[in-house]
């Protein structure tokens, strides 16, 4: 496996590196961890003329606490992710979500932000971070934006992050003492979900007083289960009431048919991952 | 038939001994074939069909060819001539048909994967470069891929031969004379069950991908192959090629796993000598993953139809088998007979009046398919095991309590089959209760219905399976009478070096077993010699200059038994020279723990200075040859026969047909042992490797007969995380068939482990009705299966691989080009 040639730029700045990606045009790839863009140029499904790889920009890595929100730097690994103590306390379901990530060798070599930018639909991180109402933080040659959550996903692999830009950072609101879980169903541990749900709860006196829901591969993006959530608010955390509320889970979606699951199969189990995800998010 | 002899009091047999052969195997500070460079080495990259069937208009190369440090683009046309066809060395029967099998694909492609050109460039970079460049232009045509449509000849695999059928096999208990009429038992039948089971395909996904190297300087040609083969591969090179078998040395180094998988003469191995041949320098291929997946031999894929005929209390009375198996696109060394090494096994452990087996071999348009792990067996006992629990289930019988019925008792060994193969011994009563006892078997069917009764979402499934295979291949005679194209003995020879240090050598080929170090155990033992003194060499035609290599659990009890041969012939070769140094009747020379001694006196000698003295011959008896050295063949009167029940407990989550296991118990007897902690690695491995059939691996193809499971993300293979700590344990019943008493271990496990985990997921599921799931109990399966919207998940796998990359990304690749 070997992949056709291209340029190789390590730039030590975000500037530099979006210098380099404006120069390059639309054949320039952007290396994060690498998990999936390594396996596709060596399988020659892509031929990149530049690689522009962002492991040495430092500023990019790491979580820090910004008040109200959390920010992880794009280039942080899973497994620092995993570890990070103000995530565990804050973002409770991002911990959740990362625990379960591919094996650790990927872990360990992936980033937060190369996860989410290469917007893999079946993507453990999607729909935490659409559930939990990340905002992206994009740099290019005009400056940083902010783009909310609701709009940076668009489609398979696809986001809101265009030629000529990197995505730097990811605010996440904070959650404190929200309880939350990633229910994950695979068949063997080190795949991609089949479906996967990922729900944070704020309970109050046995009481849901809210509830983030989010969906990962039950369309080409990750889904927010908002029926579900709206649903869910005011219910009492018991598994009657929540099965009511999952029962919609599936509403909306359009999950892919493949080798693991036809797309009937996966609208049952999301409701199914739904109603476990919520329960034990609430500690039921 | 020998029979087991006492062994001198053994200090290595049995131990536990680490395996030598791991610090240098683990740290990959020791030769692959990968790792080999020469001078002026050059590398190949291989063009391959994209269309599972197809003719090819044109193949333009000349842009290749102009690609920088490319040095010969070759298509099939240009080696036409001199590429001959892959062999068979199993025609199973004489009007079988098929298709010359070309290493480089001529004017039409048979399966996607297939050969079409090679790239030989300067470095594998280049090659690979240039591969992409190569313009191949294909008309398509029908391809032959449902097994069962094939078998129809609806759509011809290949149209020259006028049909899909390669062969067809009988085997007859009453024809053969060792039993009765198949008929007459199912007419008298008071019980008949019929079910249709699929063995789905299955790819061997050894760890190591094959590389093949060729140095074609100096006298000899030199290859060094990832082979389970060397010597196999060698005497059908030469015999391909027309080479003069004396030109060729083979060197299989040290190899990652094979599986049955390296059980092969592949056409890269044929390419890259043609293309040393021609260029004149070294030449190396190294498959990819995604190659190695695609156009590397693939196993199982059967539809196997069972009718079973048994009395109202159980006693089974006939199995009649009618078998459709997959050859693929052709035929490879042995597939043909493949199918045909599970005939004689579809009875199991059990005493059946009447059998006949039936087996058509059918051409698709898929990858061959050949040996993997079992190879044939695993087929049949999935079968007869499934059937037995159908059996209970129509009975409303334990499914323990059903197969006690109708095993084959302690006392009745040895036992001649149905099938006329005589079982020398086994004790299934002590192995089953061993099982039952470690399983906790009665608590945990009290755990089932309570579960049943409670309506739990999470369901309990128990599963058994007994098995016995026929292994240590294999007596020559019976392979001559099955047509095979060789024997079935093996090779070994003892040097004693002067300074006291043994080379063993073996024709047995390990690729991941630890054959290093058991020979060690057994030749120390046999030779008073300490372990660490001793070496063992393989692999190379050259060192080992006559063997049959490793397959079908043959290597220890085949080629275990040449070792104590050739080590007893080194003590018989040293007591004359013991006994004129020591001045006295050879009558009366002793030995033991590596001492020959004057019986009743305190005069001795160490075996290593008798080595040395050998070496010097300055002392030697009037005739005697300087040297210790001696070489043995061992070819078994008989195959040994392990035998095992496993028991396993899964919970199958009725929500989401999620399955996950609870408890595995496995108790086997594979005869006497060597080295425990190698018989634990193999039988843990196997559980694995046949667990994963049960659950987890297939090899799926699209409708136009592209393989879809074509990377680790979509076929499943298990990891450490996926399966849960094994309780094994064992009987030991020592064959009688050969000096160590030992059987085979190395397919044990997943022989046994399919069965039981399938028996366990449809038990858990007895409750919803379902009779069956069809393998790989899929999650999707089994749910469609408990809500009755399939019939037990018969429907073939279906869907594409899901994309992990932007496919708008991707070129066209429908003209071909490099994988």
């Amino acid at each position: 496996m070997i992949p056709a040639q291209f340029d190789y730029v390590a730039p030590s700045t975000v500037e530099e590196a979006v210098n380099a990606l404006v120069e390059a045009g639309e054949d320039a790839k952007v290396l994060a961890g690498g998990q999936s863009l390594l396996p596709v140029l060596r399988m020659r499904l892509n031929v990149p003329s530049v690689v522009v790889d962002l492991c040495r920009i430092e500023s990019l890595r790491g979580v820090r606490d910004d008040g109200d929100a959390l920010v992880i730097g794009a280039m942080t690994t899973h497994s620092d992710v995993f570890h990070d103590p103000l995530v565990r306390e804050h973002a409770t379901l991002l911990t959740k979500a990362v625990e379960q990530l591919a094996d650790p060798q990927v872990r360990h070599r992936g980033t937060f932000g190369g996860a989410l930018a290469h917007a893999d639909p079946a993507g453990d991180l999607g729909a935490p971070a659409l559930a939990l109402g990340a905002s992206f933080v994009i740099a290019g040659s005009g400056g940083t934006r902010t783009v909310e959550a609701d709009d940076f996903f668009e489609d398979l692999f696809t986001t809101a992050v265009q030629d000529g830009e990197i995505l730097t950072e990811v605010r996440i609101p904070k959650y404190t003492g929200w309880g939350a879980h990633y229910e994950k169903f695979v068949r063997v541990a080190h795949q991609w979900p089949i479906v996967a749900v990922a729900a944070a709860v704020r309970v109050d006196g046995g009481t849901i007083a809210e509830a983030r829901v989010g969906l990962t591969n039950m369309g080409s993006t990750p889904l927010r289960a908002r029926a579900v959530e709206s649903a869910l608010v005011g219910q009492s955390a018991t598994d009657e009431a929540v099965r009511g509320a999952a029962a919609s889970a599936a509403e909306g979606t359009n999950p892919p048919s493949d080798l693991n699951g036809d797309a009937d199969f996966r609208r049952h189990l999301a409701t199914v991952l739904t109603r476990r995800a919520v329960l034990a998010a609430a500690g039921a | 038939m020998t029979v087991t002899e006492d062994r001198p009091a053994g200090k290595e047999i049995g131990s536990p001994r680490k395996r030598k052969e791991d610090q240098r195997l683990i740290t990959g500070r020791t030769k692959f074939t990968d790792n080999i460079q020469l001078p002026g080495m050059l590398h190949l990259a291989m063009v391959r069909s994209p269309f599972a069937h197809a003719t090819i208009t044109n193949i333009d190369t000349a842009e290749a060819k102009a690609a920088p440090n490319v040095v010969m683009v070759l298509t099939g046309a240009d080696v036409a001539d001199e590429q001959g066809a892959l062999p068979c060395a199993w025609p199973i029967s004489e009007d079988q048909k098929a298709q010359p099998h070309p290493s480089i694909a001529v004017d039409r492609v048979a399966f996607a994967g297939e050969i079409v050109a090679v790239v030989v460039a300067r470095s594998a970079a280049a090659a690979r470069d240039a591969a992409e460049l190569v313009d191949v232009d294909y008309d398509e045509l029908p391809a032959a891929l449902d097994l069962k449509e094939a078998a129809e000849d609806t759509v011809l695999a290949h149209p020259d031969l006028g049909t899909n059928k390669s062969a067809f096999w009988q085997f007859d208990s009453a024809g053969a004379g060792t039993g009765s009429a198949i008929d007459d038992a199912i007419r008298d039948a008071e019980i008949l069950i019929e079910r249709e089971y699929r063995q789905q395909r299955l790819i061997p996904a050894f760890m190591e991908p094959r590389s093949f190297a060729v140095d074609p300087t100096g006298e000899q040609i030199t290859m060094w192959s990832a082979t389970q083969v060397p010597h196999i591969l060698k005497l059908m090179l030469a015999l391909t090629l027309g080479i003069p078998e004396s030109k060729l040395r083979v060197i299989a180094p040290d190899v990652g796993g094979g599986f049955g998988g390296k059980l092969q003469v592949t056409p890269e191995e044929v390419i890259t000598l043609l293309a040393a041949r021609r260029t004149g320098k070294p030449c190396k291929y190294t498959e990819t993953r995604s190659e190695s997946l695609m156009a590397a031999h693939h196993g199982r894929d059967q539809w196997q139809k069972l009718t079973l005929a048994a009395k109202a209390d159980g006693t089974v009375t006939g199995l009649k088998v009618d078998l459709i198996a997959n050859m693929g696109a052709y035929l490879g060394l042995v597939t043909p007979g493949v199918p045909i090494l599970g005939a004689f096994m579809f009875n199991g452990i059990y005493k059946f009046p009447a059998y006949q087996f039936n087996c058509t071999n059918v051409f698709t348009n898929m990858t061959w398919t050949d040996a993997y792990r079992g190879a044939g067996r695993p087929e049949a006992t999935y079968a007869i095991e499934r059937m037995m629990d159908q059996l209970a289930l129509e009975l409303d019988m334990d499914p323990v309590e059903i197969r006690e019925k109708n095993w084959i008792k302690h006392e009745e060994f040895p036992f001649t089959t149905v099938c006329g193969l005589e079982y020398d011994s086994g004790n299934y009563e002590a192995a089953t209760a061993r099982a039952k006892e470690m399983f906790g078997y009665d608590e945990l069917r009290a755990e089932q219905k309570r579960r049943r009764e409670s309506n739990d979402p999470v369901q309990l499934g128990i599963g058994v399976s007994t098995f016995t295979e026929m292994c240590g291949l294999a007596p020559s005679r019976v392979l001559g009478s099955l047509n095979y194209g060789a024997g079935g003995w093996e090779h070994a020879s003892v040097r004693m070096l002067p300074s006291g240090k043994v080379e063993v050598v073996t024709g047995t080929s390990p690729h991941g077993q630890g054959h290093v170090t058991a020979w060690s155990q057994i030749a120390a033992d046999r030779l008073g010699v300490p372990f660490e003194d001793i070496e063992v060499l393989h692999g190379d035609t050259q060192v080992s200059h006559k063997g049959l290599d490793t397959y079908g659990s043959r290597s220890l009890v085949v080629g275990g038994s040449a070792v104590v041969a050739a080590a007893d012939k080194v003590i018989e070769r040293a007591k004359p020279i013991a006994a004129h140094l020591l001045e006295a009747s050879v009558n009366d020379i002793e030995f033991k723990d590596g001492r020959f001694s004057v019986a009743g006196t305190d005069k001795g000698m160490a075996i290593g200075e008798l080595a040395l003295a050998s070496f010097s011959a300055h002392n030697l008896p009037d005739g005697v040859e300087p040297g210790l050295d001696a070489d043995a063949t061992f070819d078994p009167a008989n195959f040994s026969f392990p035998h095992g029940t496993h028991l396993c407990a899964l919970e199958v989550d009725t929500e989401t047909g999620g399955v996950k296991m609870r408890k595995y118990v496995a108790v086997d007897d594979v005869g006497n042992i060597v080295n425990p902690l190698l018989v634990e690695g193999q039988v843990h491995g196997g559980l694995v490797q046949g667990i994963a059939q049960a659950l987890w691996e297939e090899a799926v193809h699209d409708s136009s007969g592209t393989l879809v499971s074509a990377s680790f993300v979509d076929y499943l293979v298990p990891t450490a995380a996926d399966t849960i700590s094994f309780d094994t344990d064992r009987t030991v019943t020592p064959s009688t068939s050969n000096p160590l008493g030992t059987k085979g271990v190395g397919e044990a496990g997943t022989i046994a482990s399919t069965p039981c985990v399938v028996n366990a997921v449809v038990d858990a599921l007895k409750p919803f009705g379902v009779i069956d799931v069809q393998m790989p109990c899929t999650p999707e399966r089994i749910w469609k299966a408990i809500h009755d919207r399939g019939a037990g998940g018969a429907d073939p796998t279906e869907g594409e691989a899901m994309p992990h990359f932007d496919e708008k990304d991707v070129a066209d690749r429908s003209e071909g080009g490099a994988q």
